[in-house]
């Protein structure tokens, strides 16, 4: 016989325990799940890195559509329930009314909004779901700045997300040191330094008097008459439990929803699970003990004994780069006393609290690699007597054994926790491992370890290795190539993010895994920071593959290929003239008219580069870039100066959209081709970019290809007006330069993306696409310029030829 | 040994090469990011192409033509592809590149 349950909230607590009641019981029970907020659950722990760019919220989503509709749960996303009717068993909400057998509330936590003036003004937020983060982020402009109130938790990770993205941040906090409910004061110190080396200032016992403003947020005003400009405030106070609908139903409520051991509320149908619940006059904010909440919620449904019963808790920071580690109580007392260990250089600060031969705090700083060993050592309560003289150095000093890195691990008792977020020990881990789990991914899957804020996964991969022993094959993750797991997209985000410019600046901050790259990363890293820092960034020469290190393609032979460029396929008896001669002095084995409307000299040793290029500058042309990943040819027909039928001119629109675009860098090679009618000589419709002249004006179509792939363009525009069809054009080489993996041509990133979303930014919304077209022609004023000329110096050229020749010297 | 000075440590790109004629065919002379070099023939055992002109990672080159990967301390092939070049002695010395010139010129009897 199936039960109705309804629930109240799709967060972090009920998500599990309906991952718990299906997997124990599935089909008994028909679930209909009510969520204010418009989507269903998703790891809330981790909008810290969403904030800071580090991740997207499709990878924080924990259930998604699919999942849902696999249990039968019946979802209402972006309700409120707005009442509970014990006697009739039904909740309402938005006018219905859905009725239970069996009722979960979790509802969370609201966020405390200090009750000052100017609370109300936009430009105000606060930091508890994707709502706030995503309005976080489209405050976020570079330079603009952000007062966070709190400096607690919530408000540091969210002042180091705004500060990655550019904001300048200042923290305000009530205490006299950061985060005082979770470090002492020499440590708050520590984390202190730590930030504001990161440019986010800090404001310690900071009272908020009012926020200023008109119409939006432009400042916080302090007690002590100081102000702060700020075009974003974030309110991140503290947290109430969300109890609103339990007492208006006269549940037994005090600061949360009364609960027993069971978690069951005053009405034994009623059970409540998470942040909104006050068990033994206990409140709780992090998500191990709620994990606990919910796998005792799902026995009770199930009618089988279970009690919860609060455990320690510990706390990390997730702001990458600040490592900390709190567990347990620190605050001085009588008859406790205190094991330090400080190495400054090094910026580390432990800390262990001890009483009565028990270990019962630690505050760990800079190094927190044997955080968890404190921390199972504080929860067993473990006489540590003997250990007392070495505790501080961690496990890996007790017992001889060396300072193995490993060694920390291995020395962990099977009851030792891994994964604080849900709880799981050693114990557990090893033995999913030895059932059979061999990957990241299926302990995760049946553990849960290291399944929700992440932190641990270096230390369950840690377990598996010491467990599977040389069985253990390091987990392969999706990366740009076997230097780094991180994806292309990732690495591009990053870099943004972070305004990381230099190769080695990337490979330092995302942990490259090699010393100096790859043949395959670091040509695409170039790319991407000269795409993104086109004023800052150096091109660096040694990053590129040989044929646009040398601007010529190298043969089989190794002698290169120069096509000069024949702008939209037009040349004169002049230009003629100087290749003719050019091939003449150089010995050019082979003339030969390319697929592009140009001429080709093949064959050319490396050292006579510099000189032919000379020459061909000489007559008045520049490098035609066959080999570059950027614009190669415009080709062009006759069009309307010469032909019947041509209905515009074709050439001379050609020629103008090769000037525009000649020199640019994009993710692979670009070609257009205009047509003066829709005979299409210039094949324009199997180009990247094809235009197409027609009476009313000009068709502009992209996305074709006829290389390994043979795909016709399909329709973007269409204007009367040549100038709107550059700017359309320009537009849309900016957009894929800034977006397009490296070595995708257009027509894989349009796949990718979307032909309609590219028409909205580059067609559509005018102001975009004179803001792209812009950004092309910035990065332009740097790269529209001729190669050749560069190194055709007589002086450039020694770097050319041959930096020794021995083949002459005789051996004494 | 027969050390030659071929010319100025600043002459080759980090993370580049130079190329050096000798009588048995060019030898490219790398240098790294750590400003160590390596002198190995220049001629890859899979197509002949130019190992000078490949990208250098670490201390290993990839082959401009067809990406084989090459061991500059040893000369190998890495990974799945088997083939190595001859490689030659280099050092800096005092910011002047030598190599051992015992292998490299011609023999004065020949
Ligand atoms: C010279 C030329 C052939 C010719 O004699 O006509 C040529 C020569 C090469 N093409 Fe091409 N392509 C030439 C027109 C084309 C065309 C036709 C066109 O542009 O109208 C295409 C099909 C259209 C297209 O681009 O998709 C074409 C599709 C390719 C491809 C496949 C691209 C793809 O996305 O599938 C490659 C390989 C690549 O780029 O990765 C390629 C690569 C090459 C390379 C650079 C191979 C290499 O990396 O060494 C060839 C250099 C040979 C050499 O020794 O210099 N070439 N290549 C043409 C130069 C045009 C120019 O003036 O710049
Ligand atoms: C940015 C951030 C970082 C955090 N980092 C950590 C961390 O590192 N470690 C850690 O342990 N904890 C962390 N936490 C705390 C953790 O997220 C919470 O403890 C946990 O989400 C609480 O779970 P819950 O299910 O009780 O409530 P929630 O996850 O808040 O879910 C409650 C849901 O109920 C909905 N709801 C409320 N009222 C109604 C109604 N009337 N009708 C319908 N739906 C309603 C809400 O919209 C919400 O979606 C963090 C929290 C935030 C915001
Ligand atoms: S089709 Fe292009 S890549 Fe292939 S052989 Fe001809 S020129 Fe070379
Ligand atoms: S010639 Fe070197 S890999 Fe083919």
């Amino acid at each position: 016989m199936t039960q109705k349950l309804v629930v109240i909230g799709a967060g972090m607590a009920s998500g599990r325990v309906l991952e718990h009641l299906f997997e124990d019981a599935p089909g008994t029970f028909e679930v209909t799940l009510f969520n204010a907020e418009a989507r269903g659950n998703y790891n809330r722990i981790m909008l810290s890195p969403v904030l800071s760019g580090e991740k997207t919220y499709e990878e924080i989503v924990t259930h998604d559509a699919d999942w849902y509709a696999r249990h039968g749960v019946t979802c209402h996303f972006g309700t409120h329930v707005t009442r509970i009717d014990r006697d009739r068993k039904v909740v309402v909400a938005g006018g219905a009314e859905v009725t239970y057998d069996r009722l979960v509330i979790a509802t969370g936590s609201a966020p405390f909004i200090i009750p000052v003036p100017g609370r109300d003004l936009p430009g105000v937020v606060s930091y508890r779901d994707l709502d706030d983060t995503n309005a976080m982020i489209a405050a976020a402009r570079p330079g603009a700045k952000a007062v966070v109130i709190g400096g607690g938790l919530l408000g540091l990770e969210a002042a180091a997300g705004l500060a990655l993205r550019g904001m300048e941040v200042t923290v305000i906090h009530l205490m006299g040191h950061l985060m005082e409910r979770q470090l002492d004061p020499a440590a708050g110190y520590l984390l202190q330094k730590a930030l504001e080396a990161r440019g986010i200032r800090i404001h310690c016992k900071g009272a908020t008097k009012a926020i200023l403003g008109q119409d939006r947020a432009e400042a916080v005003l302090l007690e002590d008459g100081t102000t702060y400009g700020a075009d974003l405030v974030v309110m991140a106070v503290g947290i109430r439990p969300e109890t609103r609908l339990a007492t208006d139903a006269g549940l037994e409520v005090g600061r949360g929803i009364t609960v027993d051991d069971t978690m069951v509320t005053s009405d034994p149908a009623i059970l409540a699970v998470g942040e909104c619940v006050e068990h033994d006059r206990q409140l709780f904010g992090l998500v191990a003990p709620l994990y606990d909440q919910a796998r005792v919620v799902a026995a009770t449904l199930q009618g089988k004994p279970a009690a919860f019963r609060p455990v320690q808790t510990a706390t990390k920071l997730k702001v990458t780069g600040c490592d900390l580690f709190s567990a347990g109580d620190f605050a001085e007392g009588e008859g406790r006393e205190d094991i330090v260990l400080r190495d400054p250089a090094r910026g580390i600060y432990k800390r262990l609290v001890i009483q009565q031969d028990r270990l019962i705090g630690a505050v760990l700083y800079g190094d927190t690699a044997d955080g968890p060993w404190f921390f199972g050592l504080i929860k067993d309560g473990t006489d540590i007597g003997p250990l007392r003289d070495t505790l501080i150095f961690g496990p890996s000093h007790q017992g001889g054994a060396t300072a193995d890195p490993m060694a920390a691990v291995a020395a962990l008792p099977p009851e030792a926790e891994i994964c604080g977020c849900n709880g799981v020990c050693k114990g557990r881990i090893v033995q999913a491992i030895e059932a059979g789990a061999q990957t990241l991914a299926a302990v995760r899957a049946v553990t849960k370890a290291s399944s929700s804020c992440g932190t641990c996964t270096g230390l369950v991969e840690q377990v598996m290795a010491l467990t599977l022993g040389p069985d253990f094959a390091a987990p392969v993750r999706q990366g740009m190539c076997g230097c780094t797991d991180q994806g292309h997209d990732d690495v591009r985000r990053l870099i943004r993010v972070k305004a990381l410019k230099s190769i080695p600046a990337v490979m330092q901050e995302l942990g490259w895994k090699t010393a100096g790259g790859c043949a395959s990363c670091r040509p695409a890293l170039n790319y991407y920071l000269l795409a993104e820092w086109p004023l800052d960034y150096r091109d660096d020469r040694q990053s590129r593959f040989v044929n646009e290190r040398n601007h010529a393609n190298i043969q089989k032979d190794g002698t290169y290929s120069v096509v000069p460029r024949m702008w939209g396929g037009v040349t004169t008896p002049d230009e003629l003239r100087a290749i003719a001669d050019a091939a003449d002095r150089y010995n050019v084995p082979m003339v030969k008219v390319t697929g592009g409307q140009r001429i080709d000299l093949l064959g050319v040793r490396k050292e006579d580069l510099p000189a032919i290029w000379a020459d061909l500058n000489a007559a008045g042309m520049v490098s035609g870039h066959a080999y570059s990943k950027g614009l190669r040819t415009v080709k062009t027909c006759v069009g309307s100066e010469f032909c019947r039928f041509g209905t515009q001119d074709s050439t001379g629109l050609g020629i103008r959209l090769e000037k525009l675009l000649w020199g640019s860098w994009t993710p692979h090679k670009v070609k257009l081709g205009v047509s003066g009618c829709p005979r299409n000589c210039a094949e324009a419709t199997i180009k990247d970019i094809g235009i197409i002249c027609v009476d009313s004006g000009y068709q502009i179509s992209v996305a074709g290809a006829a290389g390994m792939e043979v795909k016709e363009t399909e329709f973007l525009a269409a204007t009367p007006s040549a100038d709107e069809a550059c700017d359309i054009t320009a537009a849309f080489i900016q957009l894929y330069r800034e977006q397009g993996q490296y070595l995708h041509r257009a027509f894989k990133w349009v796949a990718k993306v979307g032909l309609d979303k590219i028409r909205a930014q580059v067609v559509d919304d005018l102001e975009n696409r004179a803001a792209l077209v812009a950004r092309f022609e910035l990065s332009q004023s740097v790269y529209r310029q001729d190669p050749w000329a560069e190194h055709a110096p007589a002086a450039a050229r020694r770097q050319w030829a041959a930096l020794a020749d021995l083949s002459q010297e005789a051996a004494e | 040994m027969n050390w030659i000075d071929i010319g100025s440590l600043t002459d080759i790109p980090a993370q580049g090469a130079r190329v050096v004629r000798t009588a048995l065919g060019c030898v490219a002379v790398f240098r790294t990011a750590d400003d160590q070099v390596f002198a190995l023939e220049d001629r890859c055992p899979h197509k002949g192409g130019p190992l000078s002109e490949g990208i250098v990672h670490g201390a290993q080159v990839t082959c401009p033509l067809h990406a084989w990967v090459f061991d500059l301390n040893t000369g190998q092939a890495q990974g799945a592809d088997e083939g190595a070049v001859a490689t030659f002695s280099a050092r800096v010395v005092a910011g002047r590149v030598q190599l051992d010139a015992t292998r490299l010129v011609r023999r004065s009897a020949a």
